[in-house]
């Protein structure tokens, strides 16, 4: 039954990451990954936010670990990361590792302040 | 339309996937999402290789890329579990975690690269 939510909530997460990073990618010319960078820190936020509330097991199953889960993605980040850095772009590279882990921390912390305001 | 219908299938699997994964490996450091960011990672630059290269069609990135490595990883847990982390206190474990999974996460993505490129 859990494995049935995760698969529902990633069944979402997945396609919407994917729609996502093209109508950002579309918006500018610009070789950085700020696609993946906005469904990466938007899910983190996310994710704090439930399991600070706290949410009950199913609702993490479904939004937590499905949604948030398949909404961001660890492979793409290094994925493009490499690629930045194979294709000379090192400094850019480091810029999106940097933003990334800061980001993506931030957004967490933010997530789960923001629930502990709410409880 | 076909391509968001692929990355939902294999989106489905990848993240029962990882879950399964985090349950299988119950420690406090958080393991199964690391060894799932790692492998995704290898796999995507296995197959991005591949596609590039050509001796993979371009709508297995969909499916197994962006569908299936991109839910098995995720960028949300490893923000949250290492905010966890440095929030019990434990921040050896939290540093640890976030170098390890960069640096694992982009030589995985380089390795599976480099091994796409000499198939």
């Amino acid at each position: 039954m859990i494995l049935l939510l995760v698969a529902v909530g990633a069944a979402v997460g997945a396609p919407l990451r994917y729609l996502t990073d093209r109508a950002v990618q579309s918006r500018h010319d610009a070789v950085f990954p700020w696609g993946t960078l906005t469904v990466n820190v938007a899910g983190s936020a996310l994710l704090g936010f439930l399991v600070a509330l706290p949410a009950d097991g199913a609702v993490l199953a479904l939004a937590g670990s499905g949604f948030c889960g398949a909404l961001t993605t660890y492979s793409t980040f290094s994925y493009e990361t490499v690629r930045l850095a194979e294709g000379g772009a090192r400094l850019l590279a480091a810029a999106n590792v940097a933003a990334s882990v800061l980001a993506g921390l931030g957004a967490a912390w933010c997530g789960m302040a923001l629930a502990q305001m709410a409880a | 339309m076909t391509v968001a219908v692929l990355v939902l299938a294999g989106g489905a699997l990848g993240a029962p996937l990882r879950y399964l994964l985090g349950k299988w490996i119950p420690t406090a450091f958080p393991w199964g999402i690391l060894i799932a960011n790692v492998s995704a990672s290898f796999v995507l630059g296995l197959a991005g290789a591949g596609v590039t290269t050509g001796w993979l069609p371009g709508w297995v990135l969909a499916l197994a890329g962006t569908g299936f490595c991109g839910t098995l990883s995720t960028y949300s847990s490893f923000t949250n579990d290492t905010l966890k982390l440095a929030e019990k206190g434990e921040h050896r474990s939290a540093a640890l975690n976030l170098v390890v999974t960069v640096g694992c996460g982009m030589i995985a993505a380089v390795a599976g690269a480099a091994l796409g490129r000499a198939i």
